[in-house]
């Protein structure tokens, strides 16, 4: 299990306590800010006006400027008028006024003085009693001046582009921009829906050449794909070759680019972002477990997007993980409960279940789990198998890791599976174990949660020789169409629960819509199962559950769901 | 504001008889009494095989319209969709691999538009809302069906209602401006 390389290490939250600061003011009002701030790569740097202005309370617009990017300064939009504490030369005191203040030298043209000359704010270090002016009326003028020129050349397509509703451009034209344009002359026309890449198009006429998108695939993704090619107006951005813009983490450039330049061709033209519903959940495709949000709209998703966790993702994700969504909305999606082929309902069926396994004596039922389960969900499956002395696994799915997010392990729980028991050090190893004592005659009973075991290790033919199969999934397979008693369970968007990554990093993820037809959460007729058998109580709410399960797992002592928090705690695996 | 004071001093004998107000309606009634009969005005009208003009401005069901090219204005913005404020809108986009709009430049048309007119009040906000002017109130007002199905009016239904608006063409005239750029000298207006 090789752990992902992290691009830019998360700098420890609690850091050495006395953190050095400095006393600004922004707006009139004064802070304390700390002398330095992480750059993109983490390692301390001299605080910025915007950083400063940031901890102030007070966000300085801007489109080049990403804090996991290196800056750029190169859109001008975050320029700022300031001010810093005069000194007299001589004595190298500060001037007072007056009231014993000190007094401020505001930034102007040499040549011009009485006309402020206002600094990026993105990459021009605070210094000792330094005064921003975020909002003063020089500052407003030269956004506003700014932006207007960003909009010289700019196509206003928004009623056809992907980004409105979510575009800085828009958004800062609300604010500081104007009604009307004054530029009569016709615009530059650039290259329109360019297919940059197999995943992502571009149109140039609305890019405002922040080069983001070339800074990240340059610094982070390690795919120097992307430059500017042409001169002045005609600048634009280009692929290497054309079309071959492929690396798997191309589409963190379409949630970094400010405008609709860069657009997803997977959500292109599918729904506008306004409508989507935002709900926080866990990627599934590996053990990384990167944090994202699902964007659903009357019960379908349609996107994926990161969702910033600088202890597990920073702001990124991959894009093979990003397009693993399509299957929630399956129309072969596992919908009735069947008893041995026939339509049931869940009462009768547990019910069935329940009396079966009570029965079942000792050593007689095996459990494969999967690991891309909920770790609750495997909690209680572990407390069926004790119940029923019965052999535990999960299924191992191994892969490839990349240098960035992409962990080998391709199961979003494998951890949870261990530390609530169901699986060992190395999953799937009972796997054959279970097989032979199938095929012996010993294990009567198989309870399969979300996995094809056919496709691991008991084929067909030994399925067969069980009395009893039960099997929950999302989609139909080889093993479901073999199960005796058949529950259809929900997809991680359905519901919700938590995930324990591979560097133990327990995440609760939210449901974004509904499970179809008879679909329930995993948990849920679980809880009704666990009771009826084991005679025990439990919890039919998810945070119930959780605690109960915080107090019963080592590993998770002393948690508690409302803890946890959007960005997850770390357990010791 | 100014209030003004209404007049609310009592009834006199004589109009506590109601005989004023009986007379006063009695005249009117003989008034179209009289034009009906003697001089041929009357005041109601043979709906439906009589129609009333609806005046210029009136707002009625809103219907799709096309561009003097005989193309689909709407590029499905689904902003009609969002200020609908009876949720009578109801827009399918194309998706990346839908079909492209009918006219070059455009890029987007909708899949699938259709308006349920039994939700539809003719508030009127689609047309307001609509960057494209592809959307109109127009002088429909009497709008019957046999079935809640036969009601939701789709894109073809539209379109075919709505007939043509001649407007500013912007996505023709940005081709033009673009194309005459790819001419050396550029051409500018």
């Amino acid at each position: 299990m090789s752990a992902p390389a992290q691009p830019a290490p998360a700098p420890a939250p609690q850091a050495p306590p006395p953190v050095e600061t400095m006393t600004v003011k922004v707006n009139g009002k004064t802070v304390q800010v700390p002398k330095t701030h992480p750059d993109w790569q983490g390692k301390p740097q001299p605080t910025t006006m915007l950083q400063a202005a940031r901890c102030a309370g007070v966000d300085i617009p801007h489109y080049c400027y990403h804090d996991k990017l290196p800056v750029a300064g190169n859109c001008r939009m975050c320029l700022v008028e300031f001010g810093t504490p005069m000194m007299d030369p001589a004595t190298r005191k500060p001037v007072l006024n007056e009231d014993g203040s000190p007094k401020i030298a505001k930034s102007v043209l040499p040549y011009e003085p009485g006309t402020p000359r206002g600094a990026i704010a993105c990459a021009t270090p605070i210094s000792p009693g330094m005064e921003i002016y975020a909002d003063s009326k020089a500052t407003l003028q030269m956004r506003e001046a700014v932006l207007e020129s960003l909009l010289i050349n700019h196509p206003l397509d928004c009623p056809i582009c992907d980004q409105a509703g979510e575009c800085k451009l828009q958004e800062y034209s609300v604010q500081h921009g104007q009604a009307g344009s004054r530029f009569v002359e016709a615009k530059v026309h650039k290259p329109k829906a360019v297919d940059l890449g197999p995943r992502i198009v571009l149109d140039d006429e609305r890019c405002v050449l922040c080069t983001r998108c070339i800074r990240f695939s340059k610094d982070i993704a390690g795919d120097d794909a992307l430059g500017i090619v042409n001169r002045g107006s005609y600048n634009t951005i280009s692929a290497f070759e054309t079309g071959k813009f492929d690396n798997n983490y191309t589409l963190n450039t379409v949630d970094l680019c400010p405008v609709g330049a860069l657009t997803s061709k997977d959500f292109r033209f599918k729904m506008r972002v306004w409508f989507l519903k935002e709900s926080k959940s866990v990627c599934t495709s590996c053990g990384t477990g990167c944090n994202i949000t699902v964007g659903s709209r009357e019960g379908v998703v349609h996107r994926y997007e990161p969702r910033e966790n600088d202890a597990v993702n920073g702001p990124w994700m991959c894009d093979s993980g990003r397009l693993n969504y399509k299957w929630i909305g399956r129309a072969d999606r596992l919908r009735e409960v069947l008893v041995r082929g026939t339509r049931s309902t869940w009462s009768a069926a547990l019910q069935d279940l329940t009396a079966r396994l009570s029965k079942a004596p000792a050593g007689s039922v095996a459990v494969v789990a999967s690991a891309r389960q909920a770790t609750e969900e495997l909690y209680l499956l572990k407390k069926l198998a004790a119940k029923t002395g019965a052999t535990t696994d999960s299924v191992a799915r191994e892969g490839e890791a990349d240098r960035l997010l992409v962990a080998a392990d391709r199961n979003p729980n494998s951890n949870g599976a261990r530390l609530t028991g169901i699986s060992f050090t190395e999953a799937g190893i009972r796997i054959p174990e279970i097989a032979a004592a199938i095929e012996a005659g010993t294990v009567k009973t198989l309870v399969v949660f979300g996995e094809d075991v056919t496709k691991h290790g008991i084929p067909a033919a030994t399925l067969a020789k069980l009395e009893t199969l039960v099997v929950s999934d999302i989609l139909p397979n080889a093993t479901t169409a073999l199960a005796t008693h058949l529950l259809p369970g929900a997809a991680h968007a359905e519901k919700r629960g938590t995930f324990v990554n591979v560097k133990g990093r327990l995440q609760k993820f939210m449901k974004a819509v509904e499970a179809p037809g008879d679909a329930r959460a995993e948990w849920e007729f679980l809880h009704e199962l666990v009771h009826g058998v084991t005679g025990q109580n439990g919890y039919s709410t998810i945070e119930g559950l959780f605690n109960q399960m915080a107090r019963e797992v080592p590993a998770f002592a002393g948690l508690e769901w409302a803890k946890i928090g959007d960005t997850g705690v770390d357990v010791k695996i | 504001m100014s209030t003004k004071v209404v007049d609310r001093s009592p009834l006199t004998f004589y109009e506590r008889t109601y005989l004023p107000a009986i007379l006063g309606g009695l005249k009117v009634t003989a008034k179209h009494f009289a034009d009906t009969v003697f001089k041929g005005k009357s005041v109601t009208m043979q709906y439906p095989e009589e129609r009333w003009v609806v005046p210029e401005g009136y707002r009625g069901a809103p219907y799709l319209v096309k561009d003097q090219d005989g193309a689909t204005k709407c590029v499905s913005c689904q902003l009609c969709e969002f200020v609908c404020p009876p949720k009578a809108i109801r827009i399918t986009p194309p998706g990346a691999d839908g079909q492209p709009a009918d006219r070059r430049n455009a890029e987007k048309m909708p899949k699938e538009f259709e308006i349920n007119m039994l939700r539809c009040i003719f508030c009127g906000m689609c047309q307001e809302v609509c960057p494209e002017e592809a959307i109109f109130l127009q002088k429909d007002y009497s709008l019957t069906g046999e079935s809640r199905t036969e009601m939701v009016f789709n894109k073809e239904k539209l379109l075919k209602l709505g007939g043509t608006h001649a407007g500013i063409q912007k996505w023709k005239h940005k081709l033009e401006e673009a194309e005459a750029q790819e001419t050396f000298p550029v051409q500018t207006r």
